[in-house]
């Protein structure tokens, strides 16, 4: 028990952080027109893609002979970079038609 | 003293790419300035991307071998995303979105592998870390395994399978997987083995939850994995404790939640009930089927005259146009009947496709007028006023079964009241079931007619019979 409140105590900025942003989250979505959602759906799969980050900072702190970190830091890295570049991407050539007709 | 103004700048870094994430988002809400929005939170992306890479360690030269990794790593995602993301038509879009899904997931897991070998080797493992490890691998597996199965399916390699029992064989899954966890992590039991065995046992529940789920039901079901990795982005975040991997994450994670149950309610269903999937386990109750009488076939002159010699022609369009790539030929017909005095528009149901806004999408793709899209709360309100509604390849959106079969699967759910038009044309390749599987009585409505065969080609004759007459 004690412990569990003292992660809580330790991590309380995550936790404010973490909440202020789940309402955000919600609030920014609900004005999102349906003809939209596609694109949308497709925008956050993008965003998520920022865990490519984690598999960075793997590659960055491993040590250079432990080549389990660093053939699973590669395959991290590339699998990251496939959602976040695939996923710009798509999402661009989707809003791209509908930049067109929008004059 | 340089550390510290590295970490700095690391840190505004990340301040500068959350917040493009929440304009991204923020600015995706309207058509003009989503591309914009979308450009702008790539740019944040690669900031942060960028950013952790020169200023989160020392570079220091003996350490060669993972720059060289890192950046490979990264050119070789590149490459092969950028290509897949061109190559892709727009009709197989869905699946794109959920492979590239399934990708961050599995990225996620494989952190989780990598962090938990850390924490083995650190003298004090701290409680707290061992739970955002294992849980950032569970999402993170299942979101992978999912995706990976719901991109099968919509591809058409996977067909739908309900195993016998599979219901409870998923609740058990569920429960090991958390009773597992939670006993590791109460135990701080840090065996690989178990590890391993925890691995496969997500794998496996993302596979089992996502295969018997209905076709229907797939735009739910990418949502909610969406919003799953997005979870597993997030524990990244509290992982390293930091704090753009946690907004973005979080952001996704509760905007994929939202938009999960903003699909479930359009289709009036609980969310409980798409998990655990009892779609089209209700087909017995339909079985006042037997009474149904028979559809009346249109030719495609009688078609053509109805449509030219109307004041108000409403499309409704569904997954069999994709399929057809006939959005552009409706376009076509669109401009001619207009110049004819037609007055044509598309109504469009929230989940017709396989993706919410996929018809959009589509017809986007084809340059229909955005105004011409009409919502379905405004179609069915113009409905009475309608002189022709052409179904294209659209099933379970235009059942009426939705209101008047209490004993049906998708009774309840909103559908494009095409009925209370004069006349209904449904363009179809056959009088098979639609996604859900369930009969459409709407086939054999008195103002209804069949025009049997593949859209496009059916579209295209219509198309040269209007200019004949």
């Amino acid at each position: 028990m004690e412990e569990i409140l003292s992660l809580f105590y330790d991590n309380r900025e995550f936790i404010f952080l973490i909440i202020v942003s789940v309402f955000l989250g919600i609030e920014v979505i609900s004005n999102v027109p349906a003809v939209l959602h596609t694109p949308l759906m497709s925008g956050a799969n993008a965003i998520h893609g920022v865990v490519i980050i984690g598999s960075i900072i793997i590659m960055l702190q491993a040590d250079p002979t432990n080549y389990y970190a660093l053939i699973l830091g590669l395959i991290a890295v590339v699998l990251g970079t496939l959602n976040v570049v695939g996923g710009f991407v798509v999402t661009n050539r989707m809003l791209e038609m509908f930049k067109k007709k929008s004059k | 003293m340089t550390e510290l103004l590295g970490l700095s700048i690391l840190e505004l870094c990340y301040i500068v790419a959350s917040i493009t994430f929440i304009l991204g988002l923020k600015m995706l809400s309207s058509p003009d300035k989503a591309r914009r929005g979308n450009l702008i939170a790539g740019y944040g992306m690669g900031l942060a991307i960028f950013a952790t890479i020169f200023f989160k360690e020392e570079l220091t030269p003996d350490k060669w071998l993972n720059y060289t990794l890192i950046l490979s790593g990264l050119i070789v995602g590149t490459v092969i995303g950028t290509r897949m993301a061109l190559k892709v038509k727009m009709t197989a879009m869905p699946q794109m979105v959920s492979f590239f899904n399934g990708m961050g997931g599995a990225c996620a897991g494989v952190i989780s592998l990598v962090e938990f070998d850390h924490l083995r080797h650190n003298p004090n493992p701290e409680t707290g870390m061992l739970i955002v490890i294992l849980l950032g691998l569970i999402i993170g597996s299942v979101s992978f395994s999912g995706s990976m199965i719901a991109y099968g399916k919509l591809e058409g390699k996977i067909k739908d399978k309900a195993l016998p029992g599979g219901q409870i064989i998923n609740i058990l899954l569920l429960l090991a997987l958390f009773g597992l966890a939670i006993w590791m992590s109460f135990t701080g039991n840090l065996s690989p083995t178990l590890l391993y065995v925890l691995l496969a046992i997500s794998l496996l529940y993302g596979v089992l939850f996502v295969m018997p789920i209905g076709g229907a039901d797939m735009p739910v079901v990418i949502s909610l994995l969406n919003s799953f990795t997005g979870m597993a982005a997030a524990f990244g975040g509290f992982l390293y404790g930091n704090q753009a991997m946690l907004t973005g994450g979080i952001l996704v994670g509760s905007a994929g939640t939202i938009l999960t149950v903003l699909m479930c309610t359009a289709m009036n269903r609980s969310l409980t009930n798409v998990i655990i999937g009892s779609f089209g386990g209700g087909s017995s109750s339909s079985a006042k089927s037997g009474e149904q009488g028979t559809a009346k076939e249109i030719s495609v002159t009688d078609a053509a005259i109805l449509l030219a010699y109307a004041n108000k022609v409403s499309v409704v369009p569904g997954y069999g146009l994709a399929v057809a790539q006939a959005q552009h030929t409706i376009h076509n017909l669109e401009k001619i009947l207009e110049e004819k005095g037609v007055d044509m528009n598309y109504a469009i149901h929230p989940v017709a496709g396989r993706m919410p806004g996929h018809m959009n999408v589509l017809l986007a793709e084809a340059d229909v007028p955005y105004p011409k899209l009409l919502e379905m709360e405004d179609a069915n309100e113009d409905m009475g006023s309608t002189d022709v509604v052409l179904v294209i390849g659209a099933n379970d959106v235009v059942n009426p079964a939705a209101e008047t079969d209490a004993g049906s699967p998708i009774y309840g759910m909103p559908v494009i009241k095409v009925w209370n038009a004069k006349n209904i044309i449904v363009l179809k390749r056959s009088m098979g079931k639609g996604y859900a599987g369930i009969e459409n009585e709407l086939f054999f409505h008195d103002k209804n007619r069949m025009l049997f065969g593949d859209a496009k080609d059916s579209l295209e004759k219509l198309i040269a019979e209007v200019k004949n007459l």
